[in-house]
């Protein structure tokens, strides 16, 4: 095997094998969950709880450029645009744009 | 004939979805991707393959840590499936949601693969409005370009990355946080999602910082059950009153 497509291949077992596993095995599992039951209900609201898990991990310990930020801005700015998000009646935008501006501009005036 | 007409219409509708605030969020979450894949020594061909083969970004963080760091391939796939199960529910819940009564499994086999979060959510607020023999087309048109269009955002992103200053990256970086928090409440319709959100978003961060193994696994296992059950005591109080 070629030094050169060893990273590819390794991208593959361990990135695109290891993520579409799930993706088949919960095919398979949809194919039998009926619409408006509780198990499809519980299998939905355990979907959420882990994608919750992964967005808190996010802004309580990241990785990269965004660690190098406070970690009082971090949740100052993620709730300051959650907040702006609901008085604005849930539009995600508004949110976002929120979050955004107070998280570089207290960069800007705490850390700069 | 009309059929496949409708098909291709409905196909080039998904595509359209491009143009949305969560396709746009996700773009720019790809920027902050390519040029994390620049810092941390990856080539532009690992870079670009990896966006398009595993299409999960929680994912992608791992594994380029993982190859950074010279970590072995099998304990690099067992970070990732760790960081994937979420994918498994997502897909279960998908699946009724997309498929008609005659839509083939090999289908939905090959177009689980453009499940992750921005498109599980898109769907969840875009697919009850297309007829159901229409979603499996609608989806896949969606899907394909979202994906077509972050892998070219991670090959630009990678090549041009070198100026951008540590506080943009940041910025770009605190998006998807932000965004999957705003479009998750959005989109919930039950009381079990709601609960399963504020209930996640905390247990996710305390499991990792008492460094409990499998942390996001128990997160959405106990968080989930949690709010399920919050949900049928909440119906219950509703329907006694």
């Amino acid at each position: 095997m070629s030094a050169e497509a060893w990273p590819y291949i390794f991208i593959l077992i361990a990135g695109t094998l290891a993520t579409d596993i799930w993706r088949w095995l919960g095919v398979l599992v949809g194919a039998r969950l009926v619409e408006d039951s509780d198990l499809l209900l519980w299998v939905k609201a355990v979907a959420t709880a882990l994608v919750a898990g992964v967005i808190g991990n996010l802004i309580f310990a990241p990785t990269g450029a965004l660690a190098m930020v406070p970690l009082a801005i971090r949740l100052g700015a993620a709730g300051f645009g959650y907040v702006a998000f609901f008085l604005a009646r849930k539009k995600i935008l508004i949110g976002v744009l929120a979050a955004e501006a107070a998280l570089i501009g207290a960069s800007y005036a705490f850390a700069g | 004939m009309e059929d496949t007409d409708t098909a291709a219409r409905w196909f080039l509708r998904g595509m359209g979805g491009i143009v949305s605030i969560p396709a746009l969020i996700l773009i720019a979450s790809f920027v902050g991707f390519g040029v994390l894949c620049r810092e941390s020594g990856l080539t532009l061909g690992e870079s670009v393959f990896m966006t398009g083969s595993v299409w999960a970004l929680p994912s992608q963080l791992v594994l380029v840590g993982a190859m950074s760091a010279g970590t072995s391939t099998l304990v690099a796939a067992i970070a990732v499936a760790l960081s994937a199960i979420r994918l498994m529910p997502m897909t279960a819940a998908w699946v009724p949601l997309v498929k008609a009564p005659d839509t083939p499994k090999w289908h939905l086999l090959l177009l689980s693969h453009f499940v992750a979060v921005t498109a599980w959510v898109w769907g969840f607020m875009r697919l009850p409005n297309a007829p159901p023999a229409m979603r499996t087309a609608y989806f896949a048109g969606f899907g394909l370009t979202l994906t077509t269009v972050n892998v070219c955002v991670t090959a630009l992103s990678y090549i041009s990355a070198a100026s951008l200053p540590p506080l943009v990256a940041a910025a770009l970086f605190f998006l998807t946080p932000v965004y999957f928090l705003t479009a998750l409440t959005a989109s919930a319709r039950y009381h079990a999602e709601r609960l399963a959100l504020g209930i996640g978003v905390v247990l996710g961060p305390a499991l990792r910082y008492y460094d409990v193994g499998l942390d996001l696994l128990w997160a959405g296992i106990a968080g989930g059950t949690l709010a399920f059950v919050g949900h049928k005591l909440l119906e219950r109080r509703r329907g006694a009153a």
